[in-house]
């Protein structure tokens, strides 16, 4: 059988993060009541005028210039005409003659090392109402709160290959987009979605095949199975002579499969020109220098200065810098105390595993960096033991309780070198007399055992290491 | 003294010295309203109550010094494409037959501060695409000269109100000559103001690169008191100018003397009627008369206005129009079958047959395939437009010429061929075209008793220098007497 390559290029759409609108002064605020973030301008009223929102352009460029692209400082609206109801003009005004950015580039990691996935160009646009159809009364619904919010599309060149180099394309615009502020990239909830360019063609050949896109992908995994499957249907089509269609799919992960929406024939002629209700915007240079001198560091730069400043692992510091909430609770809890690598342990050990069980974003973490800060003093200076420390920090987790109190408030500071310690691994040692004697003849694993039971009988109060050192000094004197 | 003869300033003047109340000058214009607009036909909607409400309120805010500007208390008019909120807003289409805006344009909201009164809605070709008012889909308005003849357009309601008595000022829009063709056709002063003078918000739009609202009055000096109201900044219009040069009434206090006035030979050529030709010249002599000079000179340019303004103009009117579906407000069919079904009958049933050519035409210019060979090349020939344009202006101040090729033709002689239609509008699209400001004086009367008014046009933001040329024209024609003045009724 021949050897196939995937081509993919990708059409990403990430909200931005304004408070208002792109063109008018309403709430882009999330999950409100239906057409309560309204007015004439996103709901399409005759005599309305759209007035951008200056907040966009310094969002799309901040974003512009983190992925490395040129700005275009001369740049315009388009209007894209076509009818659906979700759209109140029937034409959605986009940027298509004069993007304001283009040629940028990305880096990400593959398993073969870094690589460059470039960007043909990001463009500002608006966002569609949401239509909901009623079944009760067989007819369709319209909420505009969402018409009007600001849109940045960041379309790729066919650069990436397999299914494992999209989710890292995606994961690093994703977090770029983050630690800039200009979106939260949640793609349950819309704020980031792809489409899929996918082609197929014999490995070594240079000329592209036709391609399709595919659209309707809610996750990271809904991607990469949708582009699993549809390199197999392509493959499929090309082994049994058929071609394959351009055409537009809609991916269902239910059913894990795509069905065809749209073929290029029946391709929508928008009508693009440029929208005369808005001037065209010029980007002066002070602008951009403004922006570059106040772009904040990226996850690359972080978990770099991570390894060298704090010499944390490769591994951790990627884990760290993953989310920006979590490299910035990190940083609080140095900047309130905390030893750089404990904290790091704290994070992406309990911490990561705790909000995985509880299915919740890092955005969601509720202790206070001090907390965090005193908690591995705690530990550090002995006052609790690793169990304990555990313990304690579930509760932060929960409801951030202050450590110290806690840990004073329900007794559980250790019994260090106490008479009571002394007295007890002298009963524990009394009472496993064949424990005893297996450590005496140098079966040294046996020390766990008695270790253990000493902690129970001193209901966790106690420093495992220190117990092992005395019961090894009661044995050996 | 007859209340209804006076020009708006006068009425004002009366006003503020309290020999004429408020409700007595608006109660005026609703008596003639009332008398004549059977005929006429200029008014789509008027609410008397809400009228004399306003006029009682508007006295009082007089009194009281609220309200303090030189056209306080005059009653006017306004173009039923301006969203009056809780007024039902038509354009003159059944599309938009019962759409009551919630809201004002912003030109309403300052005629409102400036302590006018809001007669009603004029009737219009629907969404303002038409010369003759005959595209209305509700009525034809009729010229108050004579009323076989029609009253030209767009903004033909608007001007037969005026002339007709039935309003002392009136609001207008201009997309490529509907303020300053009818104006002409019914015999008063109307100007088109630079771009971006007036708030387009709220003016439900046609083409939005060309439209403008502005003033119809019956001497120049309304319209310049008039503008002087309406220009201002608005942060809600993207193309709205900041302009500190506004108080337009101080034209009228210099002399038209030092003006030098240009008519291009090409709007003297061929396709002119002899009456508008003589109009013209007359013109060129009362400015003589004034001390301007006046000369001829090639413009340039001028038969690919037509072309690139119904390109341009349509393609616009396209887009514009698309919001227009039956999904959120107007028309809807009926009986459907599916979303698209719904689209087109609402649509077909909901526009008439000029705007549907319009939309087509538009559409067909910016499709994939034909967009750089019409809509681009269009954009090209505007801009080589405004350069003549710039050239003209660094030699005159004011381009003198037709606001129309003909006096107002008869009813239902227009709509037949909309090519001829089209080509009538050869002497005001470029002005939109450019963003200039055009002003259309009343100069004389042809051998049937109609009006004929010329032309004058400006570089941006040179309105003042119209004024006084129109002042320069009014002074040597002598008073102007609109068809109502004297009689009982038209």
């Amino acid at each position: 059988m021949k050897q196939y390559e995937t081509v993919i290029g990708l059409e990403v759409h990430v909200e931005l993060a304004t408070k208002t609108k792109i063109f008018c002064g309403c709430s882009t605020a999330f999950g409100a009541a239906p057409n309560t973030h309204v007015c004439p301008v996103c709901t399409g009223m005759p005599g309305s005028l759209p007035v951008l929102n200056r907040q966009v352009v310094e969002f799309a460029l901040k974003a512009g210039l983190a992925l490395n692209c040129e700005i275009n400082q001369f740049c315009k609206f388009d209007r894209k005409n076509y009818f659906y109801p979700d759209n109140p003009q029937n034409y959605q005004i986009s940027q298509l003659y004069l993007p304001i950015c283009h040629d940028g580039f990305v880096e990400i990691e593959t398993g073969s090392g870094t690589k460059k996935v470039r960007i043909h160009e990001i463009h500002m646009e608006e966002d569609a109402g949401k239509l909901v159809h009623d079944d009760w009364t067989d007819s369709s619904l319209v909420d505009y709160n969402r018409s009007g919010v600001p849109l940045i599309e960041i379309v790729s060149e066919p650069d990436m290959r397999s299914a494992d180099e999209v989710i890292a394309y995606l994961t690093c615009l994703q977090s770029t987009m983050q630690y800039l502020g200009v979106s939260d990239c949640r793609l349950q909830e819309g704020s980031m979605r792809a489409d899929v360019n996918l082609s197929v063609r014999e490995v070594g050949s240079s000329a592209f095949g036709t391609r399709t896109e595919m659209k309707n992908l809610n996750s990271f995994k809904a991607i990469a199975r949708a582009i699993d499957g549809e390199r197999e249907r392509q493959i499929e089509l090309i082994e049994e002579g058929k071609s394959v269609i351009q055409e537009t799919r809609r991916w269902d992960d239910n059913k894990e499969s795509s069905h065809a929406m749209r073929s290029k024939e029946d391709a929508k002629d928008y009508r693009y020109f440029p929208d005369p209700d808005l001037p065209p915007i010029t980007i002066s240079d002070e602008w951009i220098a403004k922006i570059k001198s106040e772009q904040p560091e990226l996850k690359r730069e972080k978990a770099a200065r991570y390894q060298s400043e704090y010499g944390l692992s490769a591994y951790d510091a990627d884990l760290l810098t993953g989310d920006k909430a979590l490299a910035e609770r990190f940083e609080a809890s140095i900047a309130a105390g905390a030893a750089p690598k404990k904290a790091a342990n704290w994070l992406t050990g309990e911490t990561l595993r705790l909000l995985k069980e509880k299915n919740m974003e890092p955005g969601e973490i509720r202790f206070a960096p001090e907390h965090l800060a005193a908690l591995i003093l705690l530990f550090e200076k002995g006052v609790i033991n690793n169990q304990t420390a555990k313990e304690v920090f579930a509760v932060m987790f929960d409801g951030d309780v202050d450590p110290e109190t806690y840990v004073s408030e329900h007794g559980l500071k250790m019994e260090s070198d106490s008479g009571l310690l002394t007295e007890t691994v002298k009963k524990i040692i009394d009472a496993n007399p064949k424990a005893a004697g297996e450590l005496r003849e140098g079966k040294d694993k046996v020390i766990g055992f008695l270790v253990g039971q000493v902690m129970r009988e001193m209901k966790g109060k106690a420093d495992p290491a220190l117990v092992g050192d005395l019961i090894r000094k009661q044995i050996f004197g | 003294m007859q209340i209804l003869e006076l020009s708006a300033l006068e009425l004002a003047d009366e006003i503020k010295k309290g020999t004429i109340g408020v409700t007595e000058a608006a109660k005026a214009s609703l008596d003639q309203i009332r008398k004549e607009d059977s005929k006429v036909c200029a008014y789509m909607t008027v609410d008397e109550d809400a009228v004399m409400k306003r006029a009682r309120e508007v006295e009082e805010g007089i009194k009281s010094g609220r309200y303090t500007g030189p056209l306080a208390g005059v009653p006017i008019a306004v173009k039923d494409n301006i969203c009056t909120k809780g007024m039902r807003t038509t354009c003159s289409s059944k599309i938009l037959e019962n759409f009551v805006p919630f809201y004002n344009a912003e030109a309403v909201d300052l005629i409102e501060k400036a302590g006018m009164i809001m007669l009603g809605k004029t009737n219009m070709d629907e969404f303002a695409m038409g010369s003759t008012t005959e595209t209305s889909a509700f009525m034809a308005t009729k010229n108050p000269w004579n009323t076989e003849h029609v009253p030209g357009g767009s903004s033909g309601g608007s001007c037969a109100a005026v002339a007709a008595g039935e309003a002392f000022l009136a609001l207008g829009s201009d997309t490529g000559g509907s303020i300053r063709q009818p104006s002409s056709y019914c015999g008063v002063t109307g100007i088109k103001p630079t771009y971006g003078t007036v708030s387009r918000y709220g003016l439900i739009a046609y083409a939005s690169s060309l439209d403008q609202i502005g003033p119809i009055g019956k001497t120049a000096a309304d319209c310049a008191a008039l503008l002087s109201v309406l220009a201002s900044y608005d942060k809600k219009d993207s193309t709205s100018m900041k302009r500190d040069d506004a108080d337009f009434m101080a034209a009228f206090k210099e002399n038209p003397a030092s003006l030098r006035i240009g008519i291009p030979k090409e709007y003297l050529s061929e396709g002119l009627d002899e009456d508008v030709r003589k109009g013209v010249e007359q013109a060129a002599e009362y400015l003589k008369e004034q001390g301007a000079t006046v000369e001829t000179f090639d413009l340039g340019f001028m038969e690919y206005t037509i072309p690139a303004y119904y390109v341009i103009a349509s393609a616009e009117a396209s887009s514009n129009l698309e919001r227009f579906d039956g999904v959120k407000y107007g028309y809807r069919t009926a009986e459907y079958d599916g979303l698209h079904d719904m689209y087109k009958k609402s649509r077909s049933e909901g526009f008439g047959p000029e705007v549907k050519r319009r939309i087509m035409l538009g559409s067909f210019v910016l499709s994939s395939g034909y967009y750089d060979a019409y809509y681009l090349k269009a954009l090209k020939v505007r801009a080589k437009i405004k350069q003549a344009f710039d050239e003209a202006f660094s030699r005159y101040d004011v381009i003198l010429g037709p606001a129309a090729p003909t006096a107002a033709p008869k009813l239902g002689t227009s709509l037949s061929d909309p090519m001829k239609m089209y080509l009538s509008d050869i002497y005001t699209v470029a002005v939109n075209l450019a963003g200039l400001p055009g002003l259309t004086v009343p100069c004389t009367v042809n051998e049937k008793g109609l009006p004929i008014g010329v032309q004058l046009i400006g570089d941006c933001f040179a309105e003042k220098k119209l004024f006084l040329a129109a002042s320069g024209i009014e002074k040597a024609r002598g008073a102007w007497t609109l068809p109502f003045t004297g009689k009982e009724t038209l």
